[in-house]
């Protein structure tokens, strides 16, 4: 027995070690940007400092150019506005579309649906030499609203993916009994269906969201001028001065940008991991 | 995974053909047009001679394939997608098999560690990559700082990591490993839960030991979300030109580019779109195959 207890307790202590390694390694850029953030440059740009440690009083400096003289707030508006666009654009063409291809379309809903699963495998960076063409046509260089076009050509696949699967999930005896009680399919679907996967539709208002914000091929190849960025163009593009960089007021912005993506995102992981794992987990 | 709703006949089960159409028709329309639309126009611009600002269009044959299948930074392009590509997904599928291992039974903190650990692929990633360079600045790194105090360089000789080739190729590899790391455990873990607990038992039961148990029973039961993860780690990286184009932006002399930073190296800073729309397109073979297997693995599952 005590050599089981043993054996149980070198376990843990090993789990416990791998946790501890891996967790700071990923997670260790973050924590830098957090301190880096703080520091005043004195701090940072003299070499003797030992840099885990707070050689001069923390200050709030960085926050404040950032926040004052640099676009940053400007940025954040932007990627907002288009994220809300791109959702409800999203929305509108994913949720009917999901729909009738998991309930209307027999075989062909089947095949269709492998062919939108392929589509979300076609990469932006296949895309951007000739979509910047396109953008220039509708003469749309330089605007959010290039942006706005072009984002639903990734999200709608990836939100028809995650739909299909959930819209497939409730039995179609409800609205079968919704139809017989005389709402047409269309109605059924609207009133039914609409409200019963509304968990499944705030995953893709959600997914749609972060996938804007990290967005970066489309945003760094269309838009130019400093106050049209979106954060992860903006930060690092502009936050860059020739060749000086603000890394203070960089991690900070950095730091600001992520952790509401990585929050919201840890909220819906698993429903996000259903649309990955592509039938190969039930 | 249409399995429940073919089940019964009913009436919700009954076609309509018109009303799918049209409730499909918008989306399906949308991406035709700005998926397979300028995919086409990629193929059309690699076989002319476009540039931005260039409104005559020529037919040139195979001369854009055949001047930059004899440029030098072309072949190291090649040559680093691949190592960038195989590398990293090395790294991550050690890494994430050992990480999903240790995160699977529930444990006090387990919340907040899960959070941790998915930053780097949560966070965007062009914010991700501004935090490495920082780490690796040819200064003020933190990591040349640690290897200075524990006496591996001399003060004021710590390498480069960005700014030597062979280095600068490994730190845009783990880079790479450590945003796909995350990824690949929560979908490995995804499918360490939905293996029934008494077959690891009964193995044990048996005489197996743990590694024997991973090895030889856990992960072999795993083998379809194990390719899920694989295949989209590679899709990830292969195109992405987002670490690259911060990290490095392709140099030092070219010694990091990759297809997709060097199309847009050469296509849209460089304005000569043909180049850069034939450079693009050598993504799609290795995509291909890619989308092939996954399609077989959907298939095989839906199967069984």
């Amino acid at each position: 027995m005590p050599l089981k207890f043993s054996h149980r307790l070198f376990g843990k202590l090993v789990r416990g070690a791998v946790l501890a390694v891996f967790t700071t390694l990923l997670a260790f850029p973050f924590y830098w940007m957090l301190i880096t953030s703080f520091k005043q440059n004195v701090d940072l740009y003299t070499m003797e400092n030992n840099p885990f440690l707070f050689n001069a009083k923390p200050t709030l400096d960085h926050l404040k150019f950032l926040f004052t003289e640099t676009r940053f707030v400007r940025w954040l508006g932007n990627t907002v506005f288009v994220g809300v666009i791109v959702v409800a654009i999203t929305l509108v063409l994913a949720v009917p579309a999901a729909y009738a291809l998991a309930r209307l379309a027999g075989r062909w809903g089947e095949r269709l649906g492998i062919a939108i699963f392929l589509t979300y495998l076609v990469p932006p960076t296949l895309l951007f030499i000739p979509l910047s063409r396109v953008i220039a046509f509708f003469r749309l260089q330089d605007s959010l609203w290039a942006l706005i076009l072009v984002y639903p050509t990734f999200t709608v696949p990836f939100s028809i993916w995650l739909l299909m699967g959930f819209f497939k999930s409730i039995p179609c005896e409800l609205e079968d009994a919704a139809m017989v009680d005389g709402l047409t399919r269309f109605g059924a679907f609207l009133k039914l269906m609409i409200p019963i996967s509304i968990s499944g539709i705030l995953t893709v208002v959600i997914f749609t969201f972060t996938l804007v914000t990290q967005e970066f091929v489309y945003a760094l190849t269309f838009i130019s001028s400093e106050s049209n960025q979106m954060i992860g163009t903006g930060i690092p593009i502009f936050l860059v001065r020739g060749d000086v960089y603000y890394w203070g007021a960089l991690m900070a912005a950095c730091l600001v940008a992520s952790l509401p993506v990585a929050f919201l995102y840890n909220l819906f992981l698993d429903r996000f991991i259903a649309g990955f794992t592509v039938g190969a987990v039930k | 995974m249409a399995v429940a709703s073919a089940r019964i006949k009913s009436v919700a089960s009954a076609q309509s053909p018109f009303l799918s159409t049209l409730m499909f028709a918008p989306a399906a329309l949308y991406i035709l047009l700005l998926v397979g639309g300028p995919f086409l126009l990629a193929i059309f611009y690699a076989f002319s001679d476009a540039r931005i600002g260039n409104t005559e269009l020529h037919f040139v044959g195979l001369e854009n394939f055949r001047s930059i299948l004899q440029s030098p930074s072309f072949r190291l392009a090649i040559r680093n997608s691949f190592i960038f590509t195989i590398g990293s997904q090395i790294v991550v599928i050690v890494g994430a098999n050992i990480l999903a291992i240790a995160l699977e039974n529930a444990f006090r903190g387990r919340g907040l560690v899960r959070f941790l650990i998915l930053l780097p692929w949560v966070a965007p990633i062009s914010l991700g990559a501004i935090g490495w360079k920082w780490l690796l600045d040819s200064i003020y790194s933190v990591i040349s700082w640690v290897l200075v105090a524990l006496h591996f360089y001399k003060p004021f000789n710590a390498p480069m990591w960005l700014g030597e080739p062979r280095l600068a190729i490994a730190s845009v590899l783990l880079v790479h490993s450590w945003r796909i790391i995350p990824f690949s455990t929560v979908i490995l873990l995804a499918g360490r839960t939905a293996i029934p607990k008494d077959i690891p038992e009964a193995a044990a039961v048996d005489g197996a030991g743990f590694w024997r148990t991973q090895l030889q029973i856990v992960i072999p039961m795993m083998r379809p979300i194990l390719s899920v993860a694989v295949l989209f780690g590679l899709i990830f990286t292969f195109t992405d030109m987002t670490v690259v184009y911060i990290l490095t932006a392709g140099g030092p002399f070219d010694s990091t580019q990759t297809l997709p930073s060097l199309a847009f190296a050469l296509g849209i800073q460089g304005s000569d779109l043909a180049a850069g729309a034939a450079i693009s397109l050598f993504l799609v073979p290795l995509l291909v195959v890619l989308a092939y297997f996954m399609l077989r693995v959907a298939r095989r599952s839906e199967v069984n």
